[in-house]
């Protein structure tokens, strides 16, 4: 018998205090198994002990939100009894330790979250940011990533259809992957985790239960040091064909009438999900473990407890379906088993060979797990540092140049062609574009579009800003292809909590967050939080990753950042100022770091995003594609790369002005092409809306700007091309 | 016309395969592996995907079935068998087809729109294509690079069994209009009777405008003719 001591506990990632706590809460020292499951349950990843605080000040409400936070993923209303179902998760630690394995996981489990709903996933999305691409690492945990999302996403079937990939040396030692996922379900065929009904049996199904994973959820809750390397044995192993399998088999099931509730098991595996069923229904529940499918002999309790074995479910079913269902996961060949049933102690009570080897009060674990007010400071926005006036001097044609083969900027189709964008033969718009878009299966008319976004740049200046952006940029990508915005599921990436000025940039993130989402009546329906990502004690840049998701009703309107005629007018929509502190020239092209994030007025935001929506709704625009990072100029490149359509414009500027009317990065900002005969409809829209708009040129079939700047066209797309390629060749 | 679609544990194009034949109104029934019977059908249809993940060599698993024995029985009678991707990769397992189907020669998954010649239009899978007409289907595979001994792709070549080949926009079949390494460019072969197919190309996702083209279409309405 291993003695427990604060030592110990101390070593599962707990306080003096909080093991402490449990002594009280359970009126006696908890024995070693006990032990790892409070270290389990009350790890920051289970407990989110530094964010609840401040999460629950999110808005997460409005008409169409079904289910919000607190379930293994939200649910919102697309019309006709159909629902979507989405959220976006961190598996950041993992994937430092082992690429592959920890990308390909990460897609796992936020699948399981989405089908444990009884939602059929159409569609997977990620964010992935790695260190400078010279750090000796980098190649290798790219390929590795890329390889690993692509092989679970592939095997499964499920396509692959947007995301982000960034480089920045703040990364170098902790890499972010933030993997979301939407499903589509049934209004009345939703299946939550809220386990009830004492004597309901608990049954385990999938594949069985080895040694992985165990303390990873503690290690995703510890900064890396020299030693990370060590913790290879935490990372899980993913087995695509086991969740296929257990995904369809899941389904079947739950078109019988045998599901009271049912929870995947993610991280702290068996333990968070017997718990939080049975918290959810302030029920006990008494689990056999000699009747867990082992893949390995010897395995202890404590092991059983906290491995993190991936394609696992937990199930409570109606009294007497039993049969029914195991026929179901025999089909498929997975493991089924009964390992207990739900009781009224409302303890967590464990058997094995005949023992009690846990018998401690859920309340215990799950409600008074700690909550930290954590100390915070302020960030204030910093100061305008002037260094405009050092960009005077720059060659211009170099310098786009430059901008389209930086690796932020390169195209990314080397990353997301080896994923299965197509499976399921509903993507209609590829990645690549500002928003993936999704038709609904079997309805010829409808379609999500989904969109990830962050600009970690403008959160480390100023989290609130920052913040504030990353909603409205995931809101403008959706408006561009046409979409009306619903919702948003939020992946938060910080360092350590612990620090004040991190955790002021937490408060101020999650600040600007809840303004925008207020404004633009865009609700966080789920989420994670991943915090710690700091190794020996440098943070990365604060990333809030979100994943929006809206509703396109009529599919055949959908548009895309393609030029499609040449001689067309291009206008840019919203106003530009030219702010380029924190802009991709300075802070990637440049290396100026210094300055505030350009400033966001949510009632341009609102307004200007309604227009595009009803310009695309009654025909007007022939292409869209909004102003984000690297500013004007990259998005009218973009849009030519994409179609081969040149363009001519007239800035009417010099200089420093010049520059800053490219390169700004002002926001609320959309580019559109409009043909001849719509183009005073165009006008008169925008007028009646009070929108700003102007217009700079014409769709042609070279590039030139004022006549002094002019590219060949397939120059410039071989620079954009060619970056990832030979980066890993 | 009637088809069966055989559904492996783990196959993940069988349901797109079936929108698609009955798109053309071709009548389909998804079929269990484990089954010992399959119901009359004029096509049978070895899905694109994995089976059984594909951790052992692609489609292996898939060839031994129970329901492969009547699959076999099909093809020998002379009804069309079609196998895309994981399809392809299971008939060249079963012997079906010639050769076999090596890991991409860059060692990573292709999912993209690629160009291909119609080599032979005189099967009853691709005459309602031109001969030597170029058109655009998506590939989505990490073991689609065709390989055979110089014998059997002499044969491949004499019999008129290759019908696929990968090509660039200017009809060029070249190494850099290759996108996986296959031998020749191959992208499709046919049996000597002319009843069974294996192609990587997914003609199931390009049957409509709206998912980025219609080139597949040709599949289909050669089988209905």
């Amino acid at each position: 018998m291993i003695e427990v001591n604060l030592d110990l506990a101390v070593q599962h990632g707990l306080t003096s205090e909080e093991y402490e706590k449990i002594k009280i809460l359970i009126g006696r020292k908890p024995n070693f198994t006990e032990l790892g499951i409070f270290s389990a349950m009350w790890n920051e990843h289970c407990s989110y002990k530094s964010s609840r605080v401040w999460l629950g000040t999110l808005p997460t409400k409005n008409k169409r939100v079904i289910q919000g936070p607190g379930e293994n993923a939200g649910v919102i209303d697309i019309d006709d009894d159909d629902v979507a179902i989405f959220k976006i998760e961190s598996h950041n630690h993992p994937s430092f330790i082992e690429p592959y394995q920890g990308a390909a996981t990460g897609v796992g489990g936020i699948l399981r979250d989405v089908f444990t709903m009884g939602a059929r996933p159409i569609a997977n999305l990620n964010a992935i940011r790695f260190g400078s691409p010279d750090h000796p690492k980098t190649k290798h945990l790219l390929n590795g990533v890329v390889a690993g999302i692509a092989g679970y996403g592939n095997c499964i079937g499920v396509p692959t259809v947007g995301g982000e990939v960034e480089f920045d040396s703040c990364y170098d030692g902790n890499i972010l992957v933030n993997a979301m996922n939407i499903g589509l379900a049934k209004k009345d065929k939703v299946f939550y985790s809220i386990a009830s009904g004492v004597g309901n049996p608990v049954i385990y199904v999938g594949s069985k239960t080895g040694r992985d994973g165990i303390h990873g959820a503690s290690m995703a809750s510890q900064e890396f040091d020299l030693d990370s390397e060590s913790k290879k044995p935490t990372v899980q192993v993913g087995d695509p064909f086991a969740e296929k399998l257990l995904l369809e088999a899941c389904l079947e099931l739950m078109q019988t009438d045998t599901i009271v509730s049912i929870q995947d098991m993610g991280a702290a595996g068996l333990t968070s999900s017997s718990v939080e069923m049975a918290s959810k229904g302030n029920i006990g529940i008494e689990l056999d473990l000699n009747k867990v499918p082992c893949r390995e002999t010897g395995m202890t309790p404590y092991e059983m407890m906290l491995s993190e074995s991936q394609e696992r479910m937990l199930i409570v079913l109606k009294t007497g379906k039993e049969k029914e269902a195991e026929k179901i996961f025999k089909k498929w060949d997975l493991d089924f088993s009964v390992i207990g049933i739900l009781t009224d102690s409302k303890n967590l009570t464990l058997k094995y060979d005949n023992k009690t080897v846990c018998d401690i009060p859920i309340s215990a674990l799950a409600d008074e797990a700690p909550k930290y007010e954590r100390e915070w400071v302020e960030i204030k926005k910093p100061e305008y540092s002037g260094l405009e006036k050092k960009l005077d001097k720059i060659n211009l044609e170099q310098t786009i140049k430059n901008l389209l083969s930086h690796p932020n900027q390169a195209d990314k189709s080397w990353v997301w062609e080896q994923y299965d964008h197509m499976v399921m033969c509903d993507t209609v718009e590829f990645p690549g574009g500002d928003a993936a878009v999704i038709r609904i299966h079997g309805n010829n008319k409808k379609a999500i579009a989904a969109s990830v976004d962050c600009t970690p740049r403008y959160c480390n200046s100023h989290p609130y800003t920052g913040g504030m952006q990353a909603v409205c940029e995931t809101f403008r990508n959706l408006c561009a292809v046409g979409a009306e915005p619903i919702a948003i599921t939020n992946c938060l990436n910080f360092g350590n909590p612990e620090k004040p000025e991190i955790m002021g940039q937490f408060v101020g993130v999650i600040k600007g967050m809840t303004e925008a989402c207020k404004k633009l009546n865009y609700p966080v329906i789920s989420g994670n939080v991943s915090l710690y990502n700091e190794t020996n004690g440098v943070g990365i840049n604060p990333t809030p990753t979100i994943g929006g998701v809206g509703l396109i009703k009529d599919i055949s309107k959908v548009k895309n950042l393609k030029f499609k005629n040449k001689d067309n007018n291009i206008y840019v929509v919203g106003k530009t100022i030219g702010h380029l502190e924190q802009s991709v020239l300075c802070y990637d092209l440049l290396h100026l770091k210094k300055g505030p994030p350009p400033s966001i007025d949510l009632n341009d935001e609102l307004k200007n995003g309604k227009a595009i929506r009803s310009l695309i709704n009654e025909n007007l625009i022939d292409s869209c594609h909004d102003i984000s990072s690297g500013g004007l100029i990259l998005c009218l490149l973009e849009m030519s790369i994409a179609s081969q359509i040149g363009f001519k414009i007239n800035t009417n500027k010099k200089s420093l002005d010049r520059i800053k009317f490219l390169f700004s990065e002002d926001q609320s900002r959309y580019i559109v092409e409009v043909n001849d005969q719509n183009k005073n409809s165009f006008e008169n829209v925008l007028s009646d809306l009070n929108v700003f708009f102007e217009n700079i040129g014409k769709t042609s079939e070279k590039i030139n700007i004022d006549n002094d700047l002019k590219f060949n066209l397939q120059e410039l797309s071989k620079l954009n091309k060619e970056w990832f390629y030979k980066y890993n060749n | 016309m009637k088809a069966n679609v055989i559904v492996f544990p783990g196959s993940n194009c069988d349901r797109d395969i079936k929108v698609a034949l009955e798109k053309f109104q071709i009548h389909t029934t998804m079929v269990w592996h484990q089954e010992k019977v399959m119901p009359n059908s004029d096509l049978v249809v070895l899905p694109g995907g994995f089976s059984y993940g594909d951790y052992l060599r692609c489609g292996s698993m898939a060839s031994k079935s129970t329901i492969m024995n009547e699959v076999i029985k099909h093809a020998d009678k002379g009804g069309y068998l079609i196998g895309i991707c994981n399809g392809f990769q299971i008939l060249t397992e079963t012997g079906l087809l010639p050769g076999a189907l090596l890991r991409n020669k860059k060692l990573k998954f292709i999912c993209k729109y690629v160009n291909l010649l119609i080599e032979n239009n005189s099967t009853p899978f691709t005459s309602k294509y031109k001969k030597n007409a170029k058109i655009k289907i998506p590939i989505a595979h990490n073991e689609g690079n065709y390989f055979a001994d110089e014998k059997t792709l002499y044969n491949l070549q004499n019999n008129e069994q290759i019908v696929l080949k990968y090509c660039d926009e200017n009809f060029n079949i070249n190494d850099e209009s290759n996108p996986n390494g296959s031998c020749l460019n191959i992208a499709g072969i046919i049996n000597k009777n002319k009843n069974v197919i294996g192609m990587m190309p997914h003609p199931e996702r390009c049957v409509e405008d709206i998912l980025g083209g219609t080139d597949g279409s040709g599949i289909f309405q050669s089988l209905l003719s």
